[in-house]
């Protein structure tokens, strides 16, 4: 056994060193992946979102009420961006995701605070994703001794005291024990078809150049349209059976909620496994070996973890990685999981969410179609 | 007499690269016609501008009577393409790869098709065998059964046996003059100087051009080379000398004897006397392919390169 030779050894780092200057899509990855992991990570990504939007029900227009309402302003939890009229109003905005709150103060609001006799105000909060609502939830506990100080004065101060003056009555709608798993489940979902599904076909064309079996195919009268649903349709399959099989364990291990929304989750499913399968298929037109489809297909991966409100709260992130994340086909799809399962929600309520998903779709055929060549120029 | 390929003023340039230049191609039906050229000469390129591989900068003419650049499609149909790299799927059996072809081709019968297929290759007895698994030589013979499947009026074979023994590129080429005979057309390219003999017809085009074209005799004949060929005791060591001396256009060891070419007689005679005397014997030899071929070279070097 002899000796190790620093020659040897400079020989292959050298080769190695210049094979990976001549791959630049490895080299650019190597700078972008840090960058973007940085960006996100620091920037996006907030476990603690503030500003939520809040839809109000005021029915009592005395002062503790006005009073009341600025103090939950204040508290920086709540945004509030819509003044809904009725209940049904209110219930509406929570129940389609427009706001993640709705309170409601009821009209004899000022009058119970000035008799003491257990004053309520409602907050309703959508605790699909408790992790949105925990803090806010949380900062809702001070509200009551805090909101009226400087209005109980004279001959109401003895209100200020304990007891408060009211009280918040706090309801976990959706998901009433806040059980994370209700939320992480149906997001996986998601997560798990796009894995798979994308960087499966990420492969399929690029393995062909790479084996040099695309010469021969391109040969044949087969057509682009053709050799596309060709390689895609089975992987359909395997998108259903993985449906089946993360839904039906989500329901047997984790009892996660099925409210029903059939409709919209199959159209959902649909549409997103064909996304996913398009977008492979582009990545795959796109690389030119098969390690190169692969980083592509995890580049993709990280916003569609990070930025699609599967492991942390969507609306917890500031205006540009959200718009991001409205790109991301993952974003659009958990919206229909979650709000299919958990709310029950239909096709005529998901529309918006379903129709991005068939834009993303269109999208991304028609420039994988117009990637895929049929000559080898 | 028709023609099965009648194509002129081909161009096609990769970058700056100029692979194919003017370059004009006519091949009679049911003929094997030999492709030949260094590498990098621009053959594969022109073949797979015939079968709508690659899209020609320009040139017009038909194939198959179509119009090669406006009929692709329709051309592909009636075309195989034989690729310089075993190009069937490796992790699907014999069998499997043929019936895919089939499909592909949508022809009918696609069961008995790829049973004849497998009989005829007489391979239907490891018809389960992973093509990856084969030797060279019954790959190249499972690629050809694989592109004529769909009985094509135009065979294209891009260095078909590279790297194949000499038995099975003997049968390969039984079963090339096989199908001539039933009335294929054939073009192949190779850089083997017996697989060039045994072609109807030669084409030999180096830095994208035509350099000489018709049959091995007339493509000898035309070359206007005279050769001598010396044989005795350290003949072969004589080539470097040789070489450089005026009127020698070519001085090469052929096992123990040395060929020596030019074009001009006179100068040639000149050149070699010093050295006509014992222990050498010299006579002077009908030059062959590859003399021809390595002149062709050498001249298209000086001309282009």
């Amino acid at each position: 056994m002899s000796g190790l030779s620093l020659n040897r050894i400079m020989a292959v780092l050298v080769k190695e060193f210049t094979q990976l200057t001549r791959d630049r899509l490895t080299y650019a990855l190597i700078l972008a992946m840090p960058i973007v992991q940085l960006l996100l990570f620091g920037y996006a990504i907030n476990g603690d979102p503030r500003n939520l939007p809040t839809a109000v029900l005021v029915q009592d227009n005395g002062t503790f009420a006005r009073s009341t309402l600025g103090a939950i302003r204040n508290s920086g939890y709540f945004d509030i961006t819509e003044v809904a009229r009725t209940t049904a109003e209110l219930d509406e905005a929570l129940a389609l995701g427009r706001v993640q709150f709705a309170i409601t103060i009821p009209a004899d609001f000022t009058r119970r605070v000035v008799r003491g006799d257990r004053a309520t105000i409602l907050v309703e909060a959508d605790a699909a994703d408790p992790s949105a609502t925990g803090n806010a939830v949380a900062a809702l506990a001070s509200l009551p001794r805090e909101a009226l100080r400087h209005d109980l004065t004279g001959p109401l101060a003895a209100r200020a005291g304990a007891p408060p003056p009211f009280e918040v009555v706090v309801h976990r709608r959706y998901n009433p024990e806040a059980v994370t798993a209700y939320n992480i489940v149906p997001g996986l979902l998601g997560v798990i078809l796009s894995m798979t599904l994308v960087m499966m076909t990420s492969l399929g064309v690029t393995r062909e150049y790479e084996r040099g079996t695309m010469e021969s195919l391109l040969a044949t009268p087969v057509r682009p349209l053709e050799v596309m649903i060709g390689k895609l349709a089975p992987y359909v399959l395997v998108g259903l059976i993985q449906t089946v099989f993360i839904l039906g364990l989500a329901k047997l291990l984790f009892g996660v909620p099925m409210q029903g929304g059939w409709g919209a989750l199959s159209l959902g499913i649909i549409l997103f496994i064909m996304g996913s399968l398009a977008l492979g298929f582009l990545l795959s037109t796109v690389a030119r070996t098969q390690l190169q489809a692969m980083q592509m297909s995890f580049f993709y991966m990280l916003p569609s973890i990070l930025l699609s409100g599967f492991m942390f709260p969507y609306r917890g992130m500031p205006d540009w990685a959200q718009a991001i994340g409205a790109l991301i086909p993952v974003t659009h799809f958990l919206r229909v999981v979650r709000g299919a399962l958990l709310k029950g929600l239909g096709v005529s309520d998901l529309w918006p969410s379903l129709g991005a998903l068939l834009v993303f779709v269109l999208v991304v055929v028609a420039l994988a179609m117009a990637r895929y060549r049929t000559t080898l120029d | 007499m028709t023609l099965a390929v009648d194509v002129s003023g081909l161009d096609k340039r990769f970058g700056d690269k100029h692979v194919v230049q003017n370059l004009s191609i006519q091949v009679e039906t049911g003929r094997i016609t030999g492709f030949l050229g260094p590498n990098g000469s621009g053959k594969t390129t022109t073949l797979r501008m015939l079968c709508g591989l690659l899209t020609p900068d320009s040139g017009e003419g038909e194939v198959l009577g179509l119009d090669f650049r406006r009929e692709a499609e329709r051309i592909k149909r009636q075309t195989g393409y034989m690729t310089q790299k075993f190009s069937l799927y490796e992790d699907l059996s014999i069998e499997e790869n043929l019936a895919f072809v089939a499909r592909v081709y949508s022809l009918p019968d696609r069961r008995r098709r790829v049973t004849e297929s497998l009989e005829r290759l007489g391979l239907e007895n490891r018809r389960r065998q992973l093509a990856g698994s084969l030797s060279g030589g019954w790959k190249q013979r499972l690629a050809l059964a694989a592109c004529v499947m769909h009985e094509p009026r135009l065979l294209l074979l891009d260095e078909p046996t590279a790297g194949v023994d000499p038995k099975a590129r003997r049968e390969f080429w039984d079963e090339i003059h096989a199908l001539s005979a039933e009335g294929l057309t054939v073009m192949v390219s190779t850089h083997y100087m017996d697989e060039a003999e045994r072609c109807h017809d030669i084409a030999y085009i180096a830095y994208g051009r035509m350099m000489a074209r018709g049959t091995g005799d007339e493509v000898i004949a035309r070359s206007g080379l005279v050769t001598f060929r010396a044989e005795g005791p350290g003949a072969d060591r004589l080539s470097r000398k040789l070489a450089d001396r005026p009127g020698v256009a070519m001085a090469a060891p052929f096992g123990s004897a040395l060929h020596v070419s030019g074009t001009d007689r006179a100068a040639l005679e000149a050149a070699i006397a010093p050295w006509r005397r014992d222990p050498l014997r010299w006579t002077q030899v009908e030059p062959t392919l590859e003399d021809v071929f390595i002149h062709l070279m050498n001249q298209s070097r000086d001309n282009f390169a």
